[in-house]
C-alpha cells in the first residue's frame, strides 16, 4: 500500500495539480455514465415506444401515436397463442420445481441423511456443468426415446431437471432457519407428515417458495433452446421461438408487428422485476438476491 | 441459458457451510423411509434430465450415430474417431478460437470490465442517478434473449439501423461485416448487470477514506484502483470471471442474431454443435464436441470450487 501512507503533498503547485485532476476525473466519470445510460437506455426506450408508432424506423422523429400495431398482432395467428404457451411452460415448470424442491428440501432439512451436504453440493455442481447447451444432443435423443418430442410436458420436465438442484439448495436454507417446535406439537396431536408440511411448513417458508417460483418463471420465460429443440410446430411454441421465427422468416421483417410483440412479451418479466425490486430491493446479500 | 440468480453461494463472505446446525433430528416424525419418498420426485427428474444426458454424451460421442441413413438404425461404436476427426477439422478449430474470442470479449472485457467501471463510477452515489443507471442495466438483463436479439438486429441493420444513424456511419452492415463484434456487443448488453451488482457489493468493502487519502496524496485514478481497490476485491473479481465465463460459454443466444454466419464467421461452439448434430444429423460427432464442452465446464467449476475452499480456509 504505497499510497495509503504517502504524505499529503505540501506545496501549492502539487495541491492544485490534485485539484485539477479531481475536476477532470469527475468530468470523465459523468461523461462515462452518460454514455452508459445511452447504451442501455436507448434500445429499451425504443422498445417501449415503437409499438405505438405508425412508422417505427428508429429515427429521432417524434412517434405519431397509434394503436394499429396491436391490431396487427391480433391478426397474426400465432402471436397471442405463443404468449399463452409461454405462460403454460413457465407456470408448469415453476409449479413442478417449487413442489418437488420443497418436498426434497424438507426431507434433507429434517432428517439426518448421511452424506447430505456432499449430495447437495454435488447436485449444484452437476446442474452448473450439465447445461442444456452442452447436452443438446443427448437431450434431443432422450426426448425422442421417451416420446417427448413435440410435447410441452417434455419441455417442462427438462427445464425442471436443470432448475431443481439450486431450488432445493435455496429452500433447504429457508427450512433450516425455521423452528421445529410447531411440527413437534402438531405431531403430538397426530398430524401426518404431509399435513404438517401443508399447514405448518409451507406457511413458514412462503417467502422461500415465492423466491424459487419467481426465479423459475424468469428462467423459463426467456428460454429459447429447449422449446426450439423439442417443439416441432408453431402451435405449441412459446413466444421465444415464435419471436425468432417472425424475424427470420424471409423477406422484410414486419417491424411494427415485431416491436409490438416484443413489448407484450417483455412486459410480464419487466413488471415482475419492478415488483420484486421495489419490495425487496435488488441487491446482493451475501450472494443471494432476495 | 441466462442465469437469473447467482448460485446460492456466499459470494461475498466465502462459502457458507450448509447450515449443519440442523433442527432437532426428525421433528416431524418423517422417518427415513418417508423422507426418502419426499426425495424421490426431485431426484428422478435430476437423474433422468441431468445425469443421464451427461453419461449419454460420453457414449454417443464414441459412436457414428446419425439422424438418417444406415447409422440411424444401427449405430456402431467407432472409438475415438469423432475426436480425431474434430482435431483435424478446420471448422472445429476455428469454432474453438471464436468461442475464446467471444468469452474474452463479451464476458471478461465486456461484462466484467463494463460492470466494474459502472459500479466504480457509482460507488459513492446513493441518489436517483444510481437508481436510474442500475435500473436500465438490470432491465437489459431480464429481457428475453430473443427480444434482445431482435432489438440489436434492428439497431445494427444496414439501412434502417439506428446505430448507423446515430454514429453517422452510412450503411455499415455490422452483422455481415463484423459478426463477432455484433454478438460480443449484444452479449455485453445482456449480461453486464450481474457483474455490476457483484462489484457494487464488493466495493462496499473498500473504505472510502483510503481512496480519498490516496487521491489527496496525488494518486491517479489508475493508481487508486491498483493500490487501494483491487487488493481488497481480488476474490470477487476471480469469482465473477469464472461464473460469467461459464455462463457465456454455455450461452446459445448468439445463435438468435447471426446463427453462426455469415459463412461460419461467428460460429461459436454451441452453435457449431447445433448445426452439425441437429441440423446436419451427425449426432455422434456432435456428442463428441458436446463432451469437450462438458469437460471445459467441469474445469471451470472445479477451479471455482477450489477457490471457494481456499477462501473458506483463510476465513
Amino acid at each position: 500500500m504505497t499510497t495509503d501512507t504517502a504524505p499529503a503533498p505540501t506545496t501549492e503547485a502539487a495541491r492544485s495539480t490534485v485539484a485539477v485532476r479531481h475536476v477532470l476525473a469527475q468530468v470523465g466519470r459523468y461523461t462515462f455514465l452518460c454514455l452508459v445510460l445511452g447504451f442501455f437506455a436507448l434500445p429499451l426506450l425504443w422498445l417501449a415506444t415503437a409499438p405505438f408508432d405508425d412508422t417505427p424506423t428508429v429515427t429521432a422523429s417524434l412517434p405519431r401515436f397509434t394503436l394499429d400495431n396491436f391490431r396487427a398482432l391480433l391478426d397474426n395467428p400465432y402471436a397471442l397463442s405463443s404468449l399463452l404457451n409461454s405462460v403454460y411452460l413457465a407456470a408448469g415448470t415453476a409449479l413442478l420445481v417449487v413442489t418437488f424442491a420443497a418436498l426434497a428440501a424438507y426431507a434433507l432439512s429434517r432428517v439426518r441423511v448421511p452424506g447430505r451436504d456432499a449430495l447437495l453440493y454435488g447436485l449444484l455442481l452437476l446442474s452448473s456443468i450439465v447445461t442444456g447447451t452442452a447436452t443438446m444432443v443427448p437431450l434431443f435423443e432422450l426426448a425422442f426415446r421417451l416420446n417427448l418430442i413435440d410435447s410441452r410436458l417434455g419441455v417442462i420436465l427438462i427445464l425442471s431437471g436443470g432448475l431443481l438442484p439450486a431450488a432445493i439448495f435455496i429452500l433447504k436454507d429457508f427450512m433450516d432457519s425455521t423452528p421445529t417446535s410447531y411440527e413437534e406439537s402438531a405431531r403430538v396431536f397426530g398430524a401426518s407428515p404431509l399435513q404438517i408440511m401443508r399447514h405448518i411448513v409451507v406457511p413458514l417458508v412462503r417467502p422461500g417458495l415465492a423466491t424459487v417460483g419467481v426465479w423459475a418463471v424468469a428462467n423459463v420465460w426467456g428460454n429459447f433452446l429447449v422449446p426450439f429443440l423439442l417443439l416441432r410446430g408453431p402451435d405449441k411454441a412459446p413466444a421465444a421461438v415464435i419471436m425468432y421465427t417472425l424475424y427470420t422468416e424471409g423477406g422484410q421483417a414486419d417491424l411494427r408487428l415485431l416491436s409490438t410483440f416484443s413489448l407484450l412479451y417483455s412486459l410480464p418479466v419487466a413488471l415482475m422485476f419492478v415488483f420484486v425490486s421495489s419490495r425487496y430491493g435488488f441487491r446482493f446479500h451475501g450472494g443471494i438476491k432476495r | 441459458m441466462v442465469q437469473v440468480t447467482s448460485p446460492p453461494d456466499e459470494v461475498v463472505e466465502g462459502v457458507r457451510p450448509v447450515p449443519g446446525a440442523s433442527p432437532a433430528p426428525d421433528a416431524a416424525g418423517l422417518g427415513r423411509a418417508r423422507a426418502t419418498g419426499f426425495l424421490v420426485p426431485a431426484m428422478v427428474l435430476i437423474l433422468v434430465f441431468l445425469v443421464v444426458p451427461a453419461a449419454w454424451t460420453i457414449y454417443l460421442g464414441v459412436t457414428n450415430y446419425r439422424l438418417t441413413g444406415l447409422a440411424a438404425a444401427h449405430p456402431e461404436v467407432v472409438g475415438l474417431d469423432n475426436y480425431t476427426r474434430a482435431l483435424g477439422d478446420e471448422r472445429f478449430r476455428t469454432s474453438l478460437l471464436l468461442t475464446l474470442q467471444f468469452v474474452l470479449g463479451s464476458a471478461v472485457i465486456g461484462q466484467a470490465g463494463l460492470g466494474f467501471a459502472i459500479a466504480f463510477a457509482l460507488r459513492d452515489r446513493r441518489g436517483p442517478l444510481r437508481r436510474v443507471v442500475e435500473g436500465f442495466v438490470l432491465l437489459s438483463w431480464i429481457l428475453p434473449s430473443s427480444v434482445v436479439a431482435f432489438l440489436w438486429i434492428a439497431l445494427l441493420d444496414r439501412d434502417a439501423g439506428t446505430l448507423n444513424a446515430l454514429l453517422g456511419i452510412p450503411g455499415t452492415a455490422w452483422l455481415l461485416d463484423h459478426p463477432m463484434l455484433s454478438i460480443i456487443v449484444f452479449n455485453t448488453w445482456r449480461g453486464t448487470a450481474f457483474s455490476m451488482m457483484l462489484y457494487a457489493a464488493a466495493l462496499e468493502n473498500v473504505p472510502r477514506s483510503h481512496l480519498e487519502t490516496a487521491r489527496l496524496a496525488g494518486a491517479s485514478t489508475w493508481q487508486q484502483l491498483r493500490d487501494v481497490v483491487f487488493p481488497r476485491i481480488r476474490g470477487h473479481v476471480l469469482t465473477n470471471l469464472l461464473l460469467i465465463s461459464l455462463w457465456t460459454f454455455n450461452d446459445f443466444a448468439p445463435f438468435l442474431i447471426t446463427a453462426g454466419g455469415p459463412e461460419q464467421r461467428s460460429e461459436i461452439l454451441p452453435v457449431y454443435v447445433y448445426k452439425v448434430a441437429l441440423s446436419g444429423g451427425e449426432l455422434g460427432f456432435g456428442a463428441a464436441i458436446s463432451f469437450v464442452m462438458l469437460l471445459i465446464n467441469l474445469v471451470i467449476a472445479l477451479i471455482y470450487l477450489r477457490m471457494l475452499g481456499r477462501r473458506k480456509e483463510s476465513a
